[in-house]
């Protein structure tokens, strides 16, 4: 049904018929509070749901009960995200913060042979740097996460807020690049030594090894050709799972939520992102633009500023007469800024909208606090959602 | 302080925060506000993709300099790009295309974190030590990314022990933590989170990295107007504007321009409450720029915020 189906998507439809829902976008444009809005919001219509967030705000990560322990789902009290004790019934709200290198380690002890490869492994001073510092790990234990949560945790409704980057696609890249890193060709041709057909190939490989030696110190090469060899024998099981990971991308209850500001550079990554998507067969089920500006009327800016010019060139001959017309002129100036900027906005929103076909378009204005408690969720909730669809 | 003395200061700017915040327009400001000062500026972009030569209304920037405006070159530095630069420059140049065809490049940069920041900072005082403009402005990664972008030059120290690798990262380190040639400009919105964890990065980089904070910028402020008068911003006093003036002010127009009014003044003020949390939490100097209205970020717009950069820098 993503995006072929003549159905136009709704925001409704996205928390009820949704089982994994991605949100995506570059950093700073509000992605993790709407995961939590649209977990909380499938929670309310009754559904298992389950939001994986990615180094939220702090006051937002107290407000879900998050901590740096919290690693693995923890159920929130439904006093918190249900208060009035309206939401259907068998609704359940839990969260969990990623945990990159944990994740890593699990996946390299399930795969191992051994309890000793495995410790073999996470000892090694290479992996650990992989686990924790290489980035698109993070990217890529998103996603491994969100398939443990698919295939083991029992939920309806799984939100993934993704890794805040420059390129809202980094995510989908991501277990390829991994991949590739633990496939390396020329490293691997060092765990086979022995065979004598690759003699040739290993003492090439041998030099260039030297000559990197040379450059970044024995000691690095070392660790890195002790990963390999330790690694050995695990990369199908990785490449397997990575592959499983792009199956649930693809399932058809699977939602991607575009998250944007109205700026610009943001929607022109989200412009991007759509058409990209688009070539790996996806599609995006809704677009929510935070942040916009709020209009007043629909007058146009031009003949609100032409209105205040006029009025600076009025004659005034008492106190008053001046108080009031710079007033009055600051008033119209004040509201062609907001016009014109909402008219910008929109206008840059509407070249996004045509890419995007069938997706539910949300609008979430400027907010006058920062949203870190469940009555600011409940706020946006209201916003994205119909008012007569929940329960409520 | 003039414009000409910050940029006397140190060399090397390089403007850092979270997605966002508008570090790309701060530094394309920086540099106009420099260049307007007689300096030869140039910028260092390291992500790639921004919104940079858009501002100044160019093509996007390649690896090669380009002129963006009188007295402003920029260029793009990607790992990759530095790295064969490096090779090139240390008499490696016979492996480079292979280390960078087979991946084994990536290997060795996870094996090494930070590599990749090392040669991009590498780059960057390279041309510091060529003398190559008056004033170099890097456009940092986002934070928490600038955290480790800085800090790589010291982990790396820690992990390899020898090698023309190591002596990179000294000179880099020497480059960082020397306030006479390098400083961080640090950028944040006048909004809670963006504050807070401003607060946090700029301790990180003082505390871990040992890098001098210049001023903190806080952009996309909303500018003064005088909206609220003695009857506050109601649909009555506008009105009553008009019947003063003897225009008329429809009840509808009346209204729109009290809720334009209500909201700008409201913002306005928790935006300032925001900005002076930020200077009782982090007592570094603030320059303030507006919030542009009128237009996406391009030479007009930065040409405006060029000259609010210079007028809060006279302040200091």
């Amino acid at each position: 049904m993503t995006g072929t189906g003549p159905v136009p998507h709704t925001m409704d439809e996205v928390v009820e018929q949704g089982h994994v829902v991605l949100c995506c976008g570059t950093g700073g444009v509000g992605k993790t509070t709407t995961a939590a809005v649209l977990a909380m919001e499938g929670a309310r219509r009754g559904r298992r749901a389950v939001v994986v967030t990615i180094d939220p705000a702090k006051r937002l990560a107290n407000a879900l009960g998050l901590d740096e322990l919290a690693s693995e789902p923890h159920e929130i009290n439904p006093a918190l995200w249900d208060p009035k004790g309206t939401a259907r019934p068998g609704g359940h709200l839990s969260a969990m913060m990623l945990d990159p290198k944990a994740t890593f380690d699990r996946l390299v002890t399930r795969y191992a042979r051994d309890p000793q490869q495995a410790q073999r492994i996470l000892d090694n001073t290479f992996y650990r740097n992989i686990s924790s510092a290489l980035s698109g790990t993070q990217e890529y234990m998103a996603m491994e996460k969100l398939h443990e949560l698919h295939a083991e945790g029992g939920y309806e409704l799984i939100v993934v807020d993704t890794p805040p980057s420059r390129h809202a696609l980094d995510f989908l890249d991501a277990p390829a690049r991994l991949l590739r890193l633990l496939d390396n060709r020329v490293f691997r041709l060092l765990m086979v030594p022995t065979r004598t057909y690759l003699r040739v190939a290993g003492a090439a490989v041998q030099s260039f090894l030297r000559t990197v030696s040379r450059v970044v110190g024995a000691e690095v090469v070392d660790d890195i050709v002790t990963f390999f060899r330790a690694f050995e024998g695990m990369e199908e099981g990785f490449r397997q799972r990575a592959h499983r990971v792009q199956e649930v991308l693809a399932q058809p209850e699977t939602r991607f939520v575009l998250v944007t500001s109205p700026q610009r550079d943001a929607l022109d990554e989200a412009q991007f992102f759509a058409e990209k998507i688009g070539d790996h067969g996806l599609s995006v089920a809704a677009l929510v633009v935070n942040r916009m500006h709020p209009r007043f009327g629909d007058e146009h800016a031009e003949g609100l500023r032409a209105r205040a010019a006029s009025l600076r060139d009025l004659p005034v001959s008492s106190p008053e007469g001046q108080a009031a017309r710079d007033h009055l002129a600051a008033g119209y100036d004040n509201l062609a800024d907001f016009n014109e900027i909402a008219q910008r906005e929109r206008r840059h929103l509407e070249r996004v909208r045509v890419r995007v076909g069938h997706a539910a378009v949300a609008h979430v204005p400027f907010l006058a606090h920062d949203v870190h408690d469940f009555d600011a969720l409940s706020e946006i909730a209201a916003l994205l959602f119909s008012p007569d669809a929940a329960d409520r | 302080m003039e414009v000409r003395d910050f940029c006397a200061t140190a060399r090397v700017v390089v403007v850092a925060g979270k997605g966002g915040v508008g570090k790309t327009t701060v530094t394309a400001t920086l540099a106009v506000a420099a260049a307007r000062a007689g300096m030869s500026v140039l910028i260092v972009e390291v992500e790639g993709k921004s919104g940079l030569a858009a501002a100044f209304g160019r093509p996007p920037l390649a690896y090669e300099e380009a002129q963006l405006a009188p007295g402003i070159r920029a260029r793009t530095l990607t790992p990759d790009a530095a790295l064969l630069d490096w090779l090139e420059h240390n008499g490696l140049g016979r492996i480079s295309r292979r280390l960078v065809r087979s991946g084994a490049l990536d290997v060795v940069a996870t094996a090494v974190p930070g590599m990749k920041d090392i040669l991009v900072l590498g780059k960057v005082k390279s041309l510091e030590m060529g003398r190559d403009a008056d004033l170099i402005v890097v456009d940092a990664p986002a934070a928490g990314h600038a955290v480790t972008f800085l800090l790589s030059p010291r982990g790396l120290l820690d992990s390899v022990r020898v090698g023309p690798v190591r002596r990179q990262a000294e000179d880099v380190v020497a480059l960082l933590s020397d306030p006479s040639r390098c400083q961080v400009m640090l950028v944040t919105l006048p909004e809670e989170t963006p504050v807070n964890e401003l607060v946090d990065t700029a301790y990180a980089i003082e505390d871990r990295v040992g890098v001098a904070l210049g001023p903190v910028v806080v952009n996309g402020c909303y500018e003064d107007l005088p909206l609220a008068n003695d009857d506050g911003c109601s649909a009555a006093s506008f009105r009553h504007d008009g019947d003063v003036l003897d225009v008329f002010v429809s009840e509808r127009e009346a209204r729109d321009l009290a809720a334009a009014a209500a909201f700008r003044v409201e913002r306005a003020a928790l935006q300032r409450h925001q900005a002076d949390r930020l200077a009782a939490r982090l007592p570094l100097p603030q320059i303030r720029l507006p919030f542009m209205f009128r237009g996406d970020i391009g030479p007009v717009e930065l040409d405006h915020l060029a000259t609010a950069f210079t007028e809060e820098l006279a302040r200091l």
